[in-house]
């Protein structure tokens, strides 16, 4: 439904996006991570067709971006980054304003603005002036506006920015259940919702996309993927680290906390070995006897990942 | 009594007719999308406190302005409103580019411009319903100084012709102004500059065209004033004053006419490639 090749963005002489390409099929959900500046909003203005692209190439279900604009438009619903809304407007005025622009029939309109309020919880505030809203409740009415006409893509620039968390969790199951028969990207910068709503996620960092793959194969990129956390005790004169350290399975040894007589270690599986490791530790272990109080394999974390790919980024 | 029966005869049904034309166009010629704008548009001016407070500016204007010129009519009924309109574009100068400042401003403002031109419309849509919008409350004005034409008949007996004729003649200068502003307020955020900006341009528009300017570079024929003298012909061409002069007195002609019009959309095309390169 929507594919990015070779995206180019430049601000004068500033390059806010250097060569994004990505593909999002109907039935998937697309995750955009990225440090702060990375171009992920550049990014989705340039797909929305608000920004004109420097070079690059965007198919909207097959056809270029800037040869039907307007076609295009029609089948995509963007929520912007600020969520912007006409603050002299009530919430009930704005939705059905946008539904008119959107296209829908006078017949209509008020069944597709009262779906929208129903699945953005907006009853309470219906007619309420936008103005007087609470950040939460125009970045909902915002999101409102974005899904009024059911579209075929979804593009959702933070969508869950300034909810409470039982908002965050709807916002998150609204976003997979609709990610089942259409087309969505979204960005965030709460990685748990990646995993939480994402069928597929690419981290941006500096215009360029520096990784790229489901949650779990991000996670499993992660360096602490597949690490095995020991607690034992009962080690006195057993040196296990070091003989830990001797296992060809590990690459290296993390003392997380130790005492005289107990030890919390991080061990870091030798590339490839990932499945020996564990049986080997424990194996280590039964030897030595001493008394294994947790033995578990950690699965990497997104948040590791990010830090480690994008790390540079925020020092400079 | 008759009078004012025969006044509004005069006055009303021409509104209505302009009024009926206006819906048919917007209704039957206009895609769905720019009444939507319209709408909202117009809307936004009466939820605000500006369309009232910029209707009682103006009334408070143009009555100070009657009633100052109510002295010369007593003694001299020929000329009648005729100086009133004279000094009328002075204040749109003013008043126009105070209705249309907020036009793209406010929306760039807001954040909403990336709503409107990621939805499915041609720029064209959002600039001319926000365009006729603007023309609508305008229009509101010119028909709310409508009692002050009373007064005139009460006290006199007064050409009604030309006084029409000098409300269309107002309307389109009204209009060119406000044009003007759409193209300025498209290029800031800030209403403040918006408004600032647009009046200087529309206050050169107007005096451009002053006979003062005409002769005197109509007496131009040495020196180095020459080489910018194409520069200021040209401007002094673009001004409306000569044309509006020409239709207040009641002669209308196409050739007035259609510079007004050409003007505004001239204005309204430049608007969109404003809107264009801000966002490249
Ligand atoms: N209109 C503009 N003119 C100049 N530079 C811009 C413009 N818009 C964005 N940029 C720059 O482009 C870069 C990417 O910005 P962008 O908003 O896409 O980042 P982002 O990934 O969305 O960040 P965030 O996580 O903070 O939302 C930034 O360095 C920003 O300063
Ligand atoms: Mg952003």
């Amino acid at each position: 439904m929507i594919e990015v090749n070779d995206l180019h963005k430049h601000f004068g002489s500033k390059v806010a996006v250097d060569g994004v390409s990505f593909k999002v099929k109907k039935g998937e959900v697309l995750g955009f991570l990225g440090p702060n500046g990375a171009g992920k909003s550049t990014t989705m203005r340039m797909v929305t067709g608000y920004l004109p692209s420097t070079s690059g190439q965007i198919l909207i279900d097959g056809v270029e971006l800037e040869d039907n604009e307007v076609t295009a438009k029609s089948k995509i619903g963007y929520l912007p980054e600020s969520a912007p809304l006409y603050s002299d407007m009530t919430v009930e005025g704005f939705l059905r304003f946008a539904a008119e622009l959107r296209g829908i029939p006078n017949s209509g309109l008020t069944d597709a603005v009262n779906k929208a309020i129903e699945t953005c919880f907006l009853e309470k505030v219906r007619h309420q002036s936008i103005e007087t809203l609470s950040k939460g409740f125009r970045h909902r009415t915002c999101l409102a506006q974005s899904i009024i006409h059911d579209p075929e893509i979804l593009i959702l620039d933070e969508p869950t920015d300034g909810l409470d968390p039982n908002q965050k969790h709807e916002v998150r199951a609204l976003i997979k259940r609709m990610g089942r028969d259409k087309a969505i990207i979204f960005s965030t910068h709460i990685l748990e919702e990646v995993e939480a709503a994402c069928t597929r996620a690419i981290i941006i960092d500096r215009g360029s996309v520096i990784a790229d793959g489901t949650p779990d194969e991000l996670k499993a990129k992660a360096q602490n993927a597949g690490a095995v956390l020991l607690r034992a005790s009962g080690l006195a004169g057993t040196g296990i680290q070091q003989e830990l350290e001797k296992l060809t399975e590990a690459k290296k040894v993390i003392v997380v906390e130790s005492g005289d007589d107990y030890i919390e270690a991080r061990v870091v599986p030798a590339k490839g070995k990932g499945n020996e490791l564990s049986p080997a530790v424990f194996k280590l272990c039964k030897d030595k006897g001493l008394e294994i109080q947790e033995l578990r394999v950690e699965q990497g974390r997104l948040d590791e990942l990010f830090r480690e790919i994008t790390k540079s980024d925020s020092e400079d | 009594m008759d009078a004012l029966l025969t006044l509004i005869l005069e006055f009303a049904i021409p509104t209505v007719i302009v009024a009926a034309i206006f819906a048919t166009i917007m209704i039957f010629l206009l895609p769905r999308e720019v009444r939507t704008i319209f709408k909202r548009e117009l809307k936004a001016y009466f939820t605000s406190p500006i369309a009232y407070v910029l209707f009682v500016v103006f009334l408070g204007i143009s009555s100070t302005l009657s009633f100052f010129f109510m002295g010369v009519l007593e003694s001299e009924e020929a000329s009648l409103l005729q100086p009133y309109f004279q000094y009328l574009p002075w204040y749109l100068v003013l008043i126009a580019p105070a209705v249309g400042m907020r036009l793209w401003s406010e929306e760039q403002r807001l954040g909403t411009m990336e709503l409107v031109l990621t939805m499915p419309l041609a720029p064209w849509h959002a600039i001319l319903g926000k365009y006729l919008a603007a023309a609508v409350v305008l229009f509101g004005m010119l028909v709310l100084s409508f009692p002050i034409v009373w007064t005139i008949n009460y006290l006199g007996d007064p050409d009604n012709g030309v006084i029409m004729a000098g409300f269309v003649a107002t309307y389109f200068v009204a209009l060119c102004f406000l044009a003007v502003t759409s193209v300025v307020s498209a290029m800031t955020k800030s209403q403040l500059v918006a408004l600032l900006v647009s009046v200087a341009i529309c206050m050169m528009l107007w005096l451009s065209g002053l006979p003062h300017i005409s002769n005197f570079l109509d007496s131009i024929n040495e020196g180095w004033w020459l080489l910018i003298y194409p520069f200021l012909k040209l401007a002094n061409s673009l001004g409306a004053m000569p044309h509006f002069n020409e239709l207040a007195k009641g002669v209308l002609s196409l050739r007035d006419i259609m510079f007004f019009v050409t003007f505004i959309f001239f204005c309204l095309f430049a608007t969109s490639v404003v809107i264009r390169l801000k966002r490249a």
